[in-house]
């Protein structure tokens, strides 16, 4: 049973939706697992589940250009897998992506095959100046997620927003005592 | 086959559709006969035409779109064919430019030289329409066939390879872009 956050996830998608966002890429990943569904329930939403991420940056500079407002959610190892296509299609064209990444790999982290990824993901941000926050409480959902669309618009440029474990995770297993093996969340 | 011949014999079915090509060959070789504001060129970003191809045509319905791509870049992205095909827009065509090698790098072959069939990759990948064409006669017929079907297409176009002797065009990158999305988006 996944222990996702139901409630941070609804109001993860209800912002967006009050951004405007009619169209999201998806790869799905055990945190992002309630926001997919939530878009394949919504009518009035486009979800585009792709093969690899980097798909994605290719999705959304199209629907950009076609006057369409889109988001991208991943992993941070699919921002890993998508980034030649940030810098070759939406920095070179200055296309804004609005990026919800998962922040798996930090600190409680159970599943060693994240580890890696997690130790990379704010310097790589950093390196290619994508400008980032992180989404950790319920409560600043909405305005960090609104601000970082205006961004994302004014600059025509990416903006990475991290999904980090308090926010997503209700029960976090790694806390649960004499619990062993990886029976909490699969990769990807 | 020659792709500027391919192209040439084409443009009056491409003018008024919205256009995505790849970097290269096929974005200069357009621009020599004709650029519109409905031609858009990802001049690099290479596998990502398609995508964007997608993007727009789920977001724009009611226009046809061309993606000109190349057995290179539809090689760095054959997962991207899958999404394609999931989500089957009936206003896309995609017309890959088959010449065996990355020509603008040198020239050396692609997997398609030692046997690699995108038009069956495609098809296996649940592409509803796909064809190859070896003639301008057949790549004509097929790019009206598929525009008539009103159905996702692929057409592999097997092309000599040969190319323009430059690259770089005096249409900047993004002079072009945010001509296509005020064009697209007004």
């Amino acid at each position: 049973m996944s222990p996702v956050s139901t409630a941070s996830s609804r109001a993860i998608y209800d912002a967006l939706k009050a951004c405007g966002i009619r169209l999201i890429s998806a790869l799905p990943e055990t945190w992002l697992v309630h926001l997919i569904r939530m878009a394949e329930e919504d009518p009035e939403m486009i979800l585009v589940r792709l093969a690899k991420e980097e798909e994605g940056v290719g999705v959304s500079a199209g629907a950009h250009l076609a006057g369409v407002k889109s988001a991208m959610l991943m992993q941070n190892h699919g921002l890993l897998a998508s980034i030649n296509g940030i810098v070759s299609c939406a920095q070179l064209y200055r296309i804004p992506l609005l990026m919800l990444v998962s922040y798996r790999g930090e600190f409680g982290e159970r599943d060693p095959w994240q580890t890696e990824g997690g130790a990379a993901t704010e310097d790589i941000l950093r390196a290619l100046r994508i400008p980032f926050t992180s989404l950790d409480h319920p409560d600043h959902v909405a305005h960090r997620i609104a601000d970082a669309q205006t961004l994302a618009l004014s600059s025509n440029k990416p903006v990475a927003l991290l999904l980090r474990r308090g926010l997503m995770v209700e029960e976090d297993p790694a806390r649960e005592a004499g619990r062993a093996g990886g029976s909490g969340g699969a990769g990807r | 086959m020659k792709r500027l011949d391919a192209l040439n014999a084409v443009y009056s079915r491409l003018q008024d559709h919205i256009v995505i090509t790849i970097m290269g060959a096929v974005a200069a070789e357009l621009q020599s006969i004709g650029h519109r504001p409905n031609f858009f060129y990802l001049q690099h970003a290479m596998g990502l035409a398609s995508s964007m191809g997608l993007g727009i045509a789920l977001s724009r319905p009611d226009r046809d779109v061309i993606v000109l791509d190349g057995d290179g870049s539809v090689l760095m992205n054959l997962g991207g064919l899958t999404t394609l095909a999931r989500y089957r827009p009936r206003n896309l065509v995609h017309v890959v430019f088959d010449n065996e090698s990355l020509l603008s790098v040198g020239g050396f072959p692609t997997a398609t030289s030692t046997g690699s069939d995108l038009a069956g990759i495609a098809a296996a990948a649940g592409v509803p329409q796909t064809t190859t064409v070896r003639t301008i006669e057949a790549f004509t017929q097929a790019l009206d066939e598929a525009l008539a079907a009103r159905d996702l297409s692929l057409i592999v176009a097997k092309v000599e390879a040969v190319g323009p002797s430059a690259f770089v065009t005096d249409l900047t990158l993004l002079e072009n872009r945010f001509q296509f999305q005020r064009y697209l988006a007004p």
